[in-house]
C-alpha cells in the first residue's frame, strides 16, 4: 500500500516522511544551550564588529590626506575614501537644491558659485520661486505635448491640489529629490542591465547581490550611508538610488533577453554597428519591460520618501513623520495623499514620454516648431503677472497666487480626525474581545512554537522541502542562507520574523486570493483594483499604524495587521494578473462544457493562475518582511527591533548590515524554493518564458 | 540643458575645493550652522529658535531633519554642527558612544529640569483607578487595572524604545518585587506612547507608561510615579541592585569639536543658551495647543520673549 502512494505521489510521500522527521526532531531534541542540535553557537558573533572596524577605518584611517580647513585655518587629516564619497554627496546635492530652487527658490545655488560670504554681504541675493501658477500651467502643457488633455489635466488637478492643500514647499522639496535619484536610478539601471546582458560573468556576480539588495530591509543600510555620505537629501536620495535601481537592472535585462534574435540578425543584415544594435535594435524593441522598470522605479522612490527623512531628506516625509508624532493623523494623510499624486503624476508623465514617437518628416515653420515653448512663456509671464496683482490684492503677508505657505492651505484634517476619534469611541470597546482571543489563542501559541523549535528541526524541514522541489543544490542553497541566520546570535529573534511574516503572509494570501478571483471576472474591476494596488504601493504605511495601535494597542495584533494591509497588495496584483491571463478559450471550453462559476474558479481558473499566483506569494513574502521590520516602530522583539536600534548603536554599520543579511537570506530561502517551483510548474503546464 | 547641469556639477566642485583659500577669520564663518529637526514639537520649535538667535547675528543657518538616535554620529563626523536637546535617558548612550569616538563636544546644560519615568496619565489618579498612586507601593494592589490583550494577566508598563535605556524598566520591576504581577512591553517610538496615550484617555482606562517633562503631555496632566529614591550606584550597571527611580535629568546640548572655532561667537552665545521648563513648555504649546506651524511659533516666540534670550548673545 505504501508502495503504491510512494508511486503516485512520490513528492508527497516524501514531504509525509520529512514531516514525521521533523516532528520526531521537536520531540526529541532537549532545549539546552550546550545541545547544538537545539541552538548553533554563535560563531559569527564577532563579525558586526568586523564589519564596523573595517568600514571606520576605511572612512577614517585608510589613505590619509591632509585637507586645508579655512575656517580652522589649519590642515586636517582625513582619509582619501571619506573625501571622495564627500565630494560625490556635495554634487548630488548641488543637483537636487537646483532643480528645488528653481521651483521654489533660495540661495544655495548662488552660494555654490560664490560663497556663503557673499550672500552675507549681498542680502538681496536670493533666488525667487516661481509662483506656483506657473509650475501647475507648466506640468498641465507638459501633459498636453506629451499626451492629451486627459493628461494635462490630471497634472494640472493633481498639482494645484497639492497647492491648495498648503503642502506646496515640502512637496516640491521632495520632488526635487525624486527628480534627481529616479533618473540616476533609471540610467544605472539600463546601464548594469545592458552590462549583464552583454557578459554572463556580470551577469552571475550581480544576480545574487540584487536579490539581497530586493530582500534587505531599507532600515539597515541607513546607517552605513550616513556614516560614507553624511546626512541630508543627498544622503536621502542615495537610500533612494540603492533601494530603486535593483528592479531597473532585472526588468532591462528580461526585456532584452526577451527580443527574438530575428529582430536582432535583422538589425545585423541592414549593417548596424553594435552600437546602433543596442541603442536602436534590441533597447527599443525591450522597451516594454523597461518601461516597467521606469514605473518601479517611480514607485519605489516616492515609498522610500518616508525613510529617507530619518536621514535628512526634507519634504513631506519628514513632515509626515512630525504631523504623526503630534498624532495629526489628518494632516499625515493629507501629505500621505501628495506623495501618492506626485508618485502617479511623474508615472504618467514618463510613460507618455517614453511612448511618443518623434516625427521626423514634419516640415515645421518656427512658430509650430516652437509651440510649446512659445505656450509656456505666455503662461509664466501671466503667472508673473497673476502673483504681482495678488501681492497687491492680498495684505495680510501671504500671497496667494504666488507662493501658499505650508500649511497655510484649506485643510480637510478636521474631518479626517474627527474620523479616527469616531473609530477609536465606536470601535474600541467591540474589538478587544477580538484581539484577546487572537493574541491568545492564536499568536501567543504561534510564536511558542515558532521557539520551540529546535535548529536541527529548521534545517530539516527547510531542506528537506528544498531537497523535494529541486533536488541536492535546492537544499544545499537554502541550507546556507539557514545557516547563516543560525551562526548569528539573532537565531531566535529570526525565529519571531519568521513567526510574524508567516502569519502575515496566510492571511494575507486568503486575502489576496478572494479579492483578487472577484475583480479579476470584469476588466472594470480589475483596472480598478489594480489602480488601489499601485495607490497603497506609495501610500506611506506610516499613517495607519496609528489608527491600529489606537485599536488595538502596543500588541502584534497592530503589528500584523499593518502587515497584512501592505503585503495584500502584491497578493492580490498577481492573483488578478494570473487569473487574467488564463486563455480565454480555456475559459470559453469550460463554460460549453456547464461548468458553475465555482467549479470554474476551481478547476481552470486557479489551476492555470498558480504558477504566476505563487510568484504573488513570493512578493507578498518579501512585503511582509519589509513591513514587520518597520512594526519595529510599533514595538516587536524580532530582528526589526535590533535594526531601529542599529541607528544609535556603537556598531550601527555592522549590526545594521549583518540585521539585513539575516532578514535578506530569509526572503531568499522562500524567494528560492518558489521560483524553483513555479519554473517547473510553468513548464509543466506548457507557457513557458 | 544636460550640458548646463554638467558644467554646473563641475562648477560645483572647483567652488568647494576652491573655497580652501580662504583666510582665517576674526568673527564667524559666512558657513550656515547645522541644526537638526527630530519628530517632535518643542525640538523643531526650539530649533528654529535658535535658528534664530543664530540669524540674529548675522549667521547663516540651514535645517535638516535626521533622526533623534543616528543625530550624534552625524554630529561627530561634521554633517550636523549641533543638538540642542539631549535627553538624558533617551540619549544620554548614543550621546557619549559619540563623544567616546571623537569629535562630539558638550556645549552645556539647560536649567530645566527634566524628568524621564515611568506614569500614569491624570485621570488615572483623580478617578481613583488605582488607589495610592502616585506612590509605587500602590501597584502592589492593582495590576488588573493596566492589564492588556497581550500581557497575560499582568499589569503592563508600556517602555520606550529598547534602545533608549536597555534593560532599565524589566530589571526595576523585578528588583521591586513586582515580576509576578507586571510586565515590561517596549514600544517601538515616541509615537506609539501617544497612540496608545490618546486611545486610553478616549476610554478613561488605566496606561502606565514612560514619558518624560517637559512635554506637551504635561497641558494635560501626567503624573509620574515615586519610586524609591535615586542614589549614585543604586543602578545594576553601577553596581546596585536597580530598585530606584529615575534621578532628576540633565538636557544637554552637544556640538561638533569644530564649531567653537569655526563660529566662536555662534558658539559662545549656544553655550550660554539655557531655556527653562516654562520656555520648552510655552514653545511646544504654541504647536500642539494653538495649532501654529513650527516656523510661526518660532517667530512668536522669539518675538514675545526677547528678554529671555537677547542675553545669551551678549
Amino acid at each position: 500500500m505504501g508502495t503504491n502512494i510512494y508511486e503516485k505521489h512520490p513528492k508527497l510521500a516524501q514531504f509525509g516522511i520529512l514531516l514525521v522527521g521533523f516532528f520526531l526532531l521537536i520531540i526529541l531534541v532537549s532545549p539546552s544551550d550546550t545541545n547544538v542540535l537545539w541552538r548553533l553557537p554563535p560563531l559569527l558573533a564577532p563579525l558586526p564588529g568586523m564589519i564596523n572596524d573595517l568600514a571606520e577605518n576605511l572612512m577614517f584611517n585608510w589613505f590619509p590626506v591632509q585637507v586645508y580647513d579655512p575656517d580652522l585655518d589649519d590642515y586636517e587629516q582625513t582619509a582619501l575614501l571619506r573625501e571622495l564619497t564627500r565630494g560625490f554627496s556635495r554634487g548630488v546635492l548641488f543637483l537636487i537644491e537646483l532643480i528645488r530652487e528653481v521651483l521654489i527658490g533660495g540661495v544655495k545655488t548662488i552660494v555654490a558659485f560664490t560663497g556663503w560670504e557673499y550672500i552675507r554681504e549681498n542680502p538681496w541675493a536670493i533666488w525667487p520661486a516661481l509662483p506656483w501658477t506657473v509650475v501647475v500651467g507648466g506640468a498641465a502643457l507638459l501633459g498636453y505635448a506629451l499626451r492629451g488633455v486627459g493628461l494635462a489635466l490630471l497634472a494640472g488637478i493633481s498639482l494645484s491640489y497639492i497647492s491648495i492643500f498648503g503642502q506646496w514647499e515640502p512637496a516640491m522639496e521632495t520632488l526635487s529629490f525624486v527628480l534627481v535619484a529616479a533618473p540616476i536610478s533609471i540610467l544605472l539601471g539600463l546601464l548594469f542591465g545592458i552590462w549583464s546582458f552583454k557578459s554572463r560573468t556580470v551577469e552571475a556576480v550581480l544576480m545574487p547581490l540584487l536579490n539581497i539588495a530586493q530582500t534587505m530591509p531599507h532600515f539597515s543600510y541607513l546607517v552605513p550611508v550616513t556614516v560614507f555620505f553624511g546626512v541630508g537629501d543627498h544622503a536621502g536620495a542615495i537610500a533612494t538610488i540603492i533601494f530603486a535601481t535593483p528592479p531597473m537592472i532585472r526588468l532591462t535585462l528580461l526585456g532584452l533577453k526577451k527580443v527574438p534574435v530575428e529582430v536582432v540578425e535583422a538589425g545585423m543584415m541592414s549593417g548596424s554597428n553594435d552600437r546602433q544594435i543596442l541603442l536602436n535594435v534590441l533597447v527599443p524593441t525591450a522597451r516594454h519591460d523597461i518601461l516597467i522598470g521606469v514605473n518601479q522605479v517611480i514607485m519605489q522612490c516616492l515609498a522610500m520618501a518616508v525613510i529617507a527623512s530619518f536621514i535628512g531628506a526634507k519634504g513631506l516625509g519628514f513632515n509626515l513623520l512630525l504631523a504623526l508624532n503630534g498624532l495629526r493623523i489628518g494632516q499625515a494623510l493629507e501629505l500621505g495623499i501628495c506623495i501618492v499624486l506626485i508618485a502617479v503624476v511623474l508615472d504618467r508623465l514618463s510613460l507618455a514620454w517614453a511612448n511618443k514617437q518623434t516625427d521626423y518628416f514634419a516640415d515645421l515653420n518656427f512658430v509650430e516648431k516652437h509651440r510649446f515653448g512659445l505656450i509656456f512663456l505666455v503662461i509664466f509671464v501671466v503667472g508673473v503677472v497673476l502673483a504681482f496683482l495678488g501681492g497687491m490684492i492680498f495684505k495680510d503677508g501671504i500671497n496667494y497666487f504666488y507662493f501658499i505657505p505650508h500649511n497655510k492651505g484649506i485643510t480637510t484634517e478636521y474631518i479626517w480626525q474627527s474620523g479616527v476619534d469616531w473609530m477609536v469611541d465606536n470601535w474600541y470597546a467591540g474589538l478587544q474581545g477580538f484581539n484577546r482571543g487572537l493574541i491568545i489563542n492564536v499568536l501567543q501559541p504561534m510564536k511558542r512554537a515558532f521557539l520551540s523549535m529546535p535548529v536541527s528541526a529548521t534545517f530539516l524541514l527547510v531542506m528537506g522541502v528544498g531537497y523535494i522541489i529541486g533536488g541536492t543544490r535546492s537544499a544545499l542553497i537554502v541550507g546556507g542562507f539557514l545557516l547563516f541566520i543560525a551562526l548569528t546570535e539573532w537565531w531566535d529573534r529570526a525565529l519571531i520574523t519568521a513567526y510574524m511574516t508567516t502569519f502575515s503572509v496566510i492571511v494575507a494570501m486568503i486575502i489576496g486570493l478572494t479579492i483578487g478571483s472577484l475583480c479579476a471576472q470584469n476588466s472594470f474591476a480589475s483596472k480598478t483594483i489594480l489602480l488601489v494596488c499601485d495607490t497603497f504601493q506609495t501610500f506611506p504605511s506610516f499613517i495607519y499604524l496609528i489608527p491600529v495601535i489606537m485599536l488595538f494597542g502596543v500588541t502584534d495584533t497592530s503589528v500584523l495587521i499593518a502587515v497584512i494591509i501592505y503585503a495584500s497588495i502584491p497578493a492580490i496584483r498577481y492573483t488578478v494578473e494570473g487569473i487574467r491571463k488564463v486563455p480565454p478559450h480555456l475559459r470559453e471550453a469550460g463554460l460549453m462544457s456547464g461548468v458553475t462559476p465555482l467549479q470554474r474558479w476551481i478547476k481552470i481558473d486557479l489551476p492555470l493562475a498558480f504558477p504566476h499566483i505563487m510568484l504573488g506569494v513570493n512578493q507578498t513574502v518579501i512585503f511582509a518582511l519589509f513591513m514587520v521590520i518597520i512594526g519595529a516602530m510599533i514595538g516587536t522583539d524580532d530582528l526589526g527591533q535590533l535594526i531601529l536600534k542599529a541607528l544609535s548603536d556603537k556598531q550601527g554599520i555592522g549590526n545594521g548590515l549583518m540585521l539585513g543579511l539575516c532578514v535578506a537570506f530569509i526572503g531568499l530561502v522562500v524567494d528560492h524554493l518558489i521560483n524553483t517551483w513555479a519554473a517547473q510548474r510553468k513548464a509543466a503546464l506548457g507557457f513557458g518564458e | 540643458m544636460k550640458r548646463l547641469t554638467t558644467k554646473a556639477a563641475a562648477a560645483a566642485f572647483s567652488v568647494t575645493f576652491a573655497s580652501i583659500s580662504g583666510q582665517a577669520l576674526a568673527a564667524d564663518s559666512a558657513q550656515p550652522i547645522i541644526i537638526p529637526t527630530h519628530n517632535w514639537s518643542s525640538q523643531v520649535v526650539m530649533a528654529y529658535v535658535i535658528g534664530g538667535i543664530f540669524e540674529s547675528m548675522g549667521n547663516n543657518v540651514e535645517y535638516v531633519p535626521a533622526d533623534s538616535q543616528a543625530v550624534y554620529e552625524a554630529i561627530r563626523n561634521g554633517d550636523v554642527t549641533i543638538s540642542h536637546e539631549v535627553w538624558q535617558s533617551s540619549f544620554g548612550g548614543a550621546f557619549y558612544n559619540a563623544m567616546s569616538k571623537g569629535g562630539l563636544i558638550d556645549a552645556g546644560t539647560h536649567s530645566a529640569a527634566t524628568l524621564e519615568e515611568m506614569g500614569v496619565p491624570q485621570y488615572v489618579i483623580d478617578d481613583n483607578l488605582c488607589p495610592g498612586l502616585p506612590d509605587w507601593e500602590a501597584l502592589k494592589n492593582c495590576p488588573e487595572v493596566f492589564a492588556t490583550a497581550d500581557s497575560e494577566g499582568k499589569g503592563r508598563w508600556l517602555e520606550g524604545p529598547q534602545s533608549w535605556h536597555g534593560d532599565l524598566m524589566p530589571v526595576r520591576v523585578e528588583a521591586l518585587g513586582l515580576g509576578d504581577l507586571y510586565t515590561v512591553k517596549f514600544a517601538g517610538s515616541a509615537d506609539a506612547i501617544w497612540a496608545e496615550l490618546a486611545s486610553a484617555k478616549k476610554e478613561g482606562r488605566g496606561i502606565i507608561t514612560f514619558n518624560w517633562t517637559p512635554n506637551f503631555t504635561d497641558a494635560e496632566g501626567f503624573a509620574f510615579i515615586e519610586f524609591p529614591g535615586y542614589t549614585e550606584g543604586c543602578r545594576v550597571a553601577d553596581g546596585g541592585d536597580g530598585s530606584c527611580g529615575s534621578p532628576k535629568g540633565w538636557l544637554k546640548k552637544a556640538a561638533n569639536y569644530k564649531f567653537p572655532k569655526t563660529h566662536p561667537e555662534a558658539y559662545k552665545t549656544y553655550s550660554k543658551i539655557s531655556f527653562s521648563t516654562k520656555d520648552i513648555g510655552q514653545m511646544a504649546a504654541l504647536v500642539d495647543v494653538d495649532k501654529m506651524t513650527h516656523q510661526d511659533a518660532a517667530t512668536a516666540w522669539l518675538a514675545a520673549h526677547e528678554d529671555v534670550w537677547k542675553p545669551f548673545t551678549q
